[in-house]
């Protein structure tokens, strides 16, 4: 079975695989980062998503060897570099945008998607971004509230990186 | 000006810091040295015959350590109705045996019949594959009606008419509600289906069992809402394994929903398995697997009638349901459609003369048990509708009908014709908050704005009421509940003044951590930082019977408020022997315990630790230690109600309906968390509306779930609904609780399905549609064919 390497959260990881190893998977029995969580088993549910090569991804839909090189940012690397809260998860907390917390890294997750390219949505963009993230527990309400709180707080310090 | 910590306060939730950083520990997350997999073998037929299984290749597969079927488990338990009902005619209900893996015969698709343990997922996966199962396919049993009707076709062969109780409630008041129906001079009729859904918490279910085989003691990390009454169903009832054996944990659970209070076979199997091999055993489902295996929820089939003046003064209501039990009794399942259903078909009228009848059928189909309200929902369901619809025959306004009808204020404690005893309400209240903050008076010119848009807008209302925290033990206990519904707490303050309080509750998205520490930093006036709130682990935690039915704060809260009070009454009397005053005088104020008139003070901190140490302490009348510990067994469940108003524009093109503007004005008595409230309310209304739109779960006549992922079961995704308004400023305390609180989990889902139908035909009959109702989920395929049907039957 191949070994590969990649970048996860500014760290270099390698682990060995199997061809239909999946990213997600690779992450959380390899590597040990079960931030990173599976929500379906059809793609629809969003909770596994993450940053590949600076794209948002639901890593149950990418083969571990096809990330093998890239940059991978998981739940387990939006926290600020002093281990706070990044501006996104701490709206989220202010907001109450999560409550089980299952969907919740994945939600974060595509939030910085979107912020990333739109740092000012509308609320329907925010829902329209969303919607490959399913939540059973907020009713959208305050994931939308914490998002746009968070790129009130992001637009007003200028940063560089997510 | 708003609290910042303690009761009342939006506390920011403690448990978010984990959940938002990755680091929380659900099952699946968990992994032991030396950990093996499950996978199972599930019926691909809704009904069969066991001829044979033949798992000899399977055990040959790489991997493989070793392979279950139900023949592995005839020697052990049925896993229980938690509920005995007892028919019209004075027999109890049917129960069959529900077996940890098949045996015999399958009864619903995804029945799991026999089961691998690999070394690797996947190749417990594949030999899964292997294993050669002759299952010779039987006619299924779907439809209810039929399946009552012809006794030929059995899910249970000792079963002749697929009916396990047949439920009057109540019937001494038959005849006289038959009567009033006589002489009344209207009656509204309405036949509808409360349609089947899957609960889906996003979390799927996971277990994972560890046997010591050197003290024989098994733990069981599960996704459970109730770990304590998973063990007691494990131990006594399903594997014998001895109560003090078995430790059931309940990590982080991403969400229940109802799910995850039932004890489901899989985890049976994987404490076996552990025992067989003596090493952990892991299984995490598929969400494939659970739309076959979960518990799903509602699925009524109803005959509502209600007799009324030509007022609309409600004379009395009769209904007939089938109600789907699915193949097996799921643990609650017998109580959802009776207890849970029954009991709260006055809703928050003064209909003085009620009868329900519900017969709970088996069909080839999951069990079906509480799912977000249970029982609840589906009663509020055909009140709203059969008032929507009887306002519209007797053209009276839809908000009038109801606050004509509604039980006075000054008429409490209530008792109605169902066997309740409402405490405390104002249902006026609520309405008046839900039409201010709905603007119901601006809607004509909102209506007029959306005609403009060429779509047909609607406003539908729903005033409900719901039953919380079921209690108490000895009343369920005579109407047929197998356990008692108390629950417990501990309080144990270490000797350096921080606290860690024991709760029976179990949190799964709710914010216990967090609302928890708020009562207790409140009673103690220490800060919510020094409190640990700890819960879901059996070997920690005294005893508690879990979180649902939205008990938690109501009951498992006034557990630990009573055992809070006994700290406080403890603490008095040391600091009454340290401050050589009389007990009586002591005051606890703020953290402190003074002698009153006086400026001698202690403050708790010092009062714990002389506890623990204790040089000048009364020990020849107490004992050292601040720990201590309360059951609470409410007198009543608690009423919480309110009123909700639903806007939505219908594309008469398509049928598409959209939700435009949700009011939700709550009545929950006090309130510990706005906050937490407001997101319960939120995810509830959107489960609703996910009820009334979107959610069915669809069989095929072979008894097939077409509706098996996620890519076909259509839940609310974020661009579905609106932001909703919610308030919950009307409040009358609950009376029999110390916090005077009510509950606020499954209001939303049950209040919001029917304001949304109701939305929906109030916009088609001002667009000129006769339709007088449509079953639920309201699709754009369905809205558009009855559009159709109607544009055609007026030509």
């Amino acid at each position: 079975m191949p070994e590969i390497e990649m970048t996860v959260n500014g760290k270099p990881m390698s682990g060995t695989v199997e061809g239909r190893t999946l990213l997600s998977d690779f992450l959380r029995d390899m590597l040990g980062l079960t931030g990173t969580h599976i929500g379906c088993d059809t793609a629809q549910c969003g909770a596994c998503t993450v940053h590949l090569d600076g794209r948002q991804v639901k890593s149950c839909n990418v083969f571990a060897m096809d990330a093998a090189g890239a940059e991978v940012t998981t739940i387990e690397g939006m926290a600020n570099a002093d281990g706070s809260l990044g501006a996104i998860q701490a709206a989220f907390q202010t907001h109450h945008g999560l409550q089980c917390g299952f969907c919740t890294p994945g939600m974060v997750m595509a939030a910085a998607g979107l912020l990333k390219e739109n740092p000012a949505p509308t609320e329907a963009e925010i829902r329209a971004h969303l919607e490959g993230n399913i939540c059973r527990c907020t009713g959208y309400h305050n994931i939308v509230k914490a998002i746009q709180a968070a790129a009130a707080e992001l637009g007003a310090k200028p940063i560089a990186a997510e | 000006m708003p609290k910042d910590s303690g009761i009342g306060a939006s506390s920011k939730r403690r448990e978010d810091v984990r959940f938002l950083t990755g680091k929380g520990r659900y099952t699946a997350d968990i992994n032991l040295r030396g950990q093996v997999y499950v996978a199972f073998a599930r019926s691909t037929v809704a009904h069969g015959r066991i001829n044979s299984i033949d798992t000899s290749a399977a055990a040959e597969m790489p991997g493989v350590l070793a392979v279950f079927t139900g023949e592995d488990f005839v020697e052990m338990g049925s896993n229980p109705a938690g509920w005995y009902i007892t028919s019209r005619n004075g027999e109890t209900m049917k129960e069959p045996k529900r077996p940890v893996l098949a045996h015999g015969k399958v009864r619903h698709v995804g029945d799991a019949y026999a089961a691998v343990v690999a070394e690797t997922v996947a190749q417990a996966k594949d030999a899964v594959e292997a294993i050669e199962a002759d299952i010779e396919e039987l006619d299924a049993v779907l439809d209810m009606a039929s399946a009552v009707a012809d006794n030929s076709n059995r899910v249970h062969d000792e079963i002749d008419d697929n009916i396990c109780f047949d439920w009057g409630w109540i019937e001494d008041n038959r005849a006289a509600v038959d009567a009033a129906f006589e002489s009344a001079p209207h009656v509204t009729t309405l036949e509808l289906i409360n349609n089947r859904l899957s609960p889906n918490p996003m979390e799927p279910r996971a277990s994972l069992a560890d046997y010591n085989t050197g003290t024989e003691d098994y733990t069981l990390y599960t996704t459970s809402q109730n770990p304590h009454l998973h063990r007691l169903l494990i131990s006594a009832f399903v594997m014998g394994i001895p109560e003090h054996k078995l430790t059931v944990i309940a990590p982080d659970v991403g969400g229940g929903f109802g799910s995850k209070i039932y004890h489901y076979g899989e985890e049976a199997v994987v404490l076996a398995a552990a025992r067989k091999l003596g090493r952990p055993v892991k299984w995490v489902c598929d969400r494939s697997e659970a739309f076959v295996s979960d518990a799903h929820g509602r699925d009524h089939v109803t005959k509502i009638e209600l007799a009324t003046d030509k007022e609309g003064n409600f004379l009395a209501m009769r209904t007939e349901t089938l109600a789907n039990l699915g193949a097996y009794l799921s643990n609650f399942s017998t109580a959802t459609p009776t207890f849970l259903h029954g009991t709260l078909m006055a809703g928050p009228y003064k209909t003085p003369l009620v009868y329900v009848n519900v017969k709970g059928v088996f069909t080839n189909t999951v069990p079906v048990d509480a799912y977000r309200g249970a029982g609840r929902p589906e009663a509020t369901y055909q009140i709203e509708r059969v008032i929507d619809k009887c306002a519209r025959e007797l053209g009276i306004d839809q908000i009038e009908i109801r606050r004509k009808n509604f039980i006075s204020p000054d008429a409490f404690p209530y008792t109605t014709p169902v066997g309740l005893v409402y405490d405390t309400g104002n249902y006026g209240a609520t309405l008046d908050k839900m039409i201010e903050l709905g603007d119901t008076a601006g809607f004509e010119s909102r209506r007029a704005e959306s005609s403009a848009k060429g779509k047909l807008r609607g406003i539908g209302y729903s005033t409900w009421i719901e039953a919380c925290g079921i209690a108490p033990s000895h009343l369920v206990g005579q109407l047929g509940a197998r356990v008692g519904l108390y629950d417990a707490a501990t309080v144990r303050v270490n000797a350096t003044g921080n606290i860690s309080v024991l709760t029976g509750a179990h949190s799964h998205g709710q914010g216990h951590e967090t609302v928890f520490a708020q009562v207790v930093s409140d009673m103690l006036g220490i800060p919510e930082a020094s409190i640990e709130i700890v819960h879901g682990d059996t070997s920690k935690i005294p005893f508690g019977m879990g979180s649902y039915g939205s008990r938690s704060l109501a009951v498992c809260g006034t557990a630990i408020v009573k055992a809070t009070d006994k700290i406080i009454a403890k603490c008095k009397k040391i600091a009454a022997h340290q401050m050589e005053a009389s007990e009586s005088d002591i005051v606890f104020e703020n953290g402190n315990f003074t002698v009153a008139g006086t400026d001698k003070s202690k403050s708790f901190g010092d009062i714990a630790l002389s506890a623990y140490v204790p040089h000048n302490y009364p020990l020849d009348e107490l004992e050292p230690g601040l720990e201590e510990s309360a059951f609470y067994d409410p007198a009543n469940f608690t009423y919480p109600a309110g009123a909700y108003a639903c806007e939505v524009e219908v594309d008469p093109g398509t049928g598409k309906v959209d939700v435009v503007a949700f009011t939700a004005a709550d009545d929950f008595g006090n309130v510990i968390n706005p906050m937490i409230v407001e997101g319960q309310v939120h995810g509830g209304v959107v489960q609703g509306i996910g009820q009334a739109l979107f959610e069915v779960v669809v069989h095929n006549d072979e008894g097939q779930n077409l509706t098996g992922s996620y890519m076909d079961y259509a839940m609310p995704r974020s661009n579905d609904v609106p932001l909703l308004v919610v308030d919950h400023s009307c409040q009358t305390p609950c009376t029999h609780n110390p916090l005077g609180v009510k509950g606020c989990g499954e209001a939303g889902a049950i209040g919001t399905p029917p304001a949304v139908v109701n939305a929906v035909i109030d916009a088609l009959q001002a667009g000129g549609y006769d339709i007088a109702h449509i079953d639920m989920p309201l699709t754009p395929s369905k809205v558009w064919a009855a559009m159709a049907g109607a544009q055609q039957a007026a030509e």
